[in-house]
């Protein structure tokens, strides 16, 4: 794509467009990986709740997994889910590679 | 246009006279903070708020950081916002002046000058204002009450215009003007009305119609373009700021341009200055001309931009010129605005330059020091050279 030239760009670096943080992917800054388990997972939506970026996928209710483009490996989602359950834990994406 | 209006005379400090603009304006959001000398203005100002003489939301926040904050958040969401500031205050700001400016939010703030720290002290001087010089504001200094008030009703003028939109600061020097009384002659609210007009939002995030992102990360690919546009705008704004200057004048009688020259077109050696001292260097060049001298004076009443043709035109037919500077820039060639000036003759045949530091954290300054300099101008034009100390 041509990148537009200063002339075309809106005022005050504003993008006329709601939302647009969705194509800004962030994924790659991730050092921990959440990784959840579903058997333990009991749908609580409490990692959905707290995570800043919106990155817990949800249908109808229950969690379907974790939107990798945009989770930052913050690590809320371990730390807020209940200690009982221990769904999610925080792997380190280097080891995933390794693995991959 | 309308003839000039009835002339009304009142008595008020400088500081008094920014709230009075301020309360004629009538601002939609004004989000302040209070430090010595900007306190008394504030406090002034907070009194029209509670007595319902303006309909203005004063925001109380908890640091400066936050004034400016607020200031650039209720600007987005399409308010006329003011505020008032000085040196330290202005100092915790900092991250949030540029942020104004990169994001085009036409706030209007007086800053009442101050030293900046250290020592701690209260009084004048122009570090603060200087140090924001590179931040994409206008500034406009004051030589008076008189101009501080018809400044801040020009800077919302300049501010808001569509070739323009950026914030602008109205410097006021702390003690010598905030809190001298003065007499000056004030407009009806209504001409003030009329001539401000009804703002027009740069950005309107409360529009939810027409969603947008505001303050996004910007990187390597458009950084360096949305720089660009302030640049642009910056060079718009001597030909906004000098026909509102005019407009003014037409409407009361009291004409401003980016620069006033002062018995300058016959004279051999002038002195430059900015702010309070401008009525004591013309005082000065009044004393000095009765003696046959001649000499002149150059008051830059525009900082930011700074009006490059107007300075080489009034200074093309000077032997020795005289820069005084009341701020330190730390290891430079110079105070600020000598450096801005020698620039700007930089390629001409210019005159020699003399640069002076002088009223650091309030220290009088008298007409014997600007005589002196004129003195010192002599020497300096006979023998067509300067030294580089300042």
């Amino acid at each position: 794509m041509k990148e537009k030239g200063w002339k075309d760009l809106a005022i005050g670096g504003r993008i006329d467009e709601a939302g647009c943080a969705e194509k800004f992917e962030t994924g790659s800054w991730r050092t921990f990986r959440p990784v959840r388990d579903e058997e333990k997972c009991t749908h609580c939506l409490r990692c959905w709740i707290f995570c800043p970026d919106s990155a817990i996928e949800v249908k109808d209710g229950k969690v379907t997994g974790i939107d990798l483009d945009h989770c930052k490996g913050c690590g809320i989602c371990e730390k807020v889910c209940p200690p009982k359950i221990h769904a999610i834990d925080m792997v380190q994406e280097s080891e995933l590679s390794k693995e991959e | 246009m309308k003839s000039i209006a009835t002339k009304k005379v009142i008595v008020l400090t400088g500081n008094d006279a920014v709230a009075e603009a301020m309360r004629q304006v009538n601002p939609d959001v004004v989000p302040a903070y209070p430090i010595t000398p900007q306190t008394e203005l504030m406090h002034k100002f907070a009194g029209y708020v509670s007595d319902g003489d303006v309909k203005t939301e004063l925001v109380l926040v908890e640091s400066e950081h936050s004034a400016m904050s607020a200031a650039v958040g209720a600007s987005a969401a399409g308010s006329r916002v003011m505020t008032a500031t000085s040196a330290n205050g202005l100092a915790l700001m900092w991250e949030i002046i540029y942020i104004a400016a990169s994001t085009r939010c036409p706030i209007v703030m007086a800053v009442v000058n101050r030293a900046l720290s250290g020592p701690i002290n209260i009084h004048c001087d122009h570090s603060d204002s200087m140090g924001a010089r590179d931040a994409g504001w206008i500034q406009l200094h004051s030589e008076n009450a008189q101009e501080v008030y018809d400044n801040v009703l020009q800077a919302v003028r300049i501010a808001e215009d569509t070739d323009v939109r950026l914030p602008a600061m109205v410097c006021l020097d702390g003690f010598i003007i905030s809190h001298t009384i003065e007499p000056l002659e004030v407009n009806s609210d209504t001409t003030v009305q009329e001539f401000i007009g009804d703002f027009r939002p740069v950005h309107n995030l409360l529009d939810s119609d027409k969603p947008f992102t505001f303050g996004p990360l910007d990187f390597h690919d458009y950084y360096f373009e949305h720089k660009m546009p302030q640049v642009k705008a910056m060079e718009k704004a001597p030909n906004v700021i000098e026909s509102v200057g005019i407009e003014y004048g037409k409407l009361t009688g009291r004409e401003y341009g980016l620069i006033e020259r002062y018995k300058t077109e016959d004279a051999e050696r002038i002195v430059i200055a900015l702010g309070s001292t401008c009525g004591t260097a013309k005082a000065t060049v009044d004393d000095l001309r009765e003696k046959g001298e001649k000499v002149g004076f150059l008051k830059i009443r525009c900082f930011r931009p700074f009006p490059v043709k107007e300075v080489r035109e009034a200074l093309s037919g000077a032997r020795a010129v005289a820069v005084l500077d009341r701020s330190v820039s730390f290891g430079a060639q110079g105070g600020p605005v000598m450096m801005e000036v020698r620039s700007a003759l930089y390629g001409e045949t210019a005159p020699p330059i003399k640069g002076y530091i002088y009223g650091l954290g309030g220290r009088d300054i008298n007409p014997d020091h600007i005589g002196q300099a004129f003195d010192e101008l002599k020497d300096i034009a006979s023998s067509g050279k300067s030294s580089d100390e300042t």
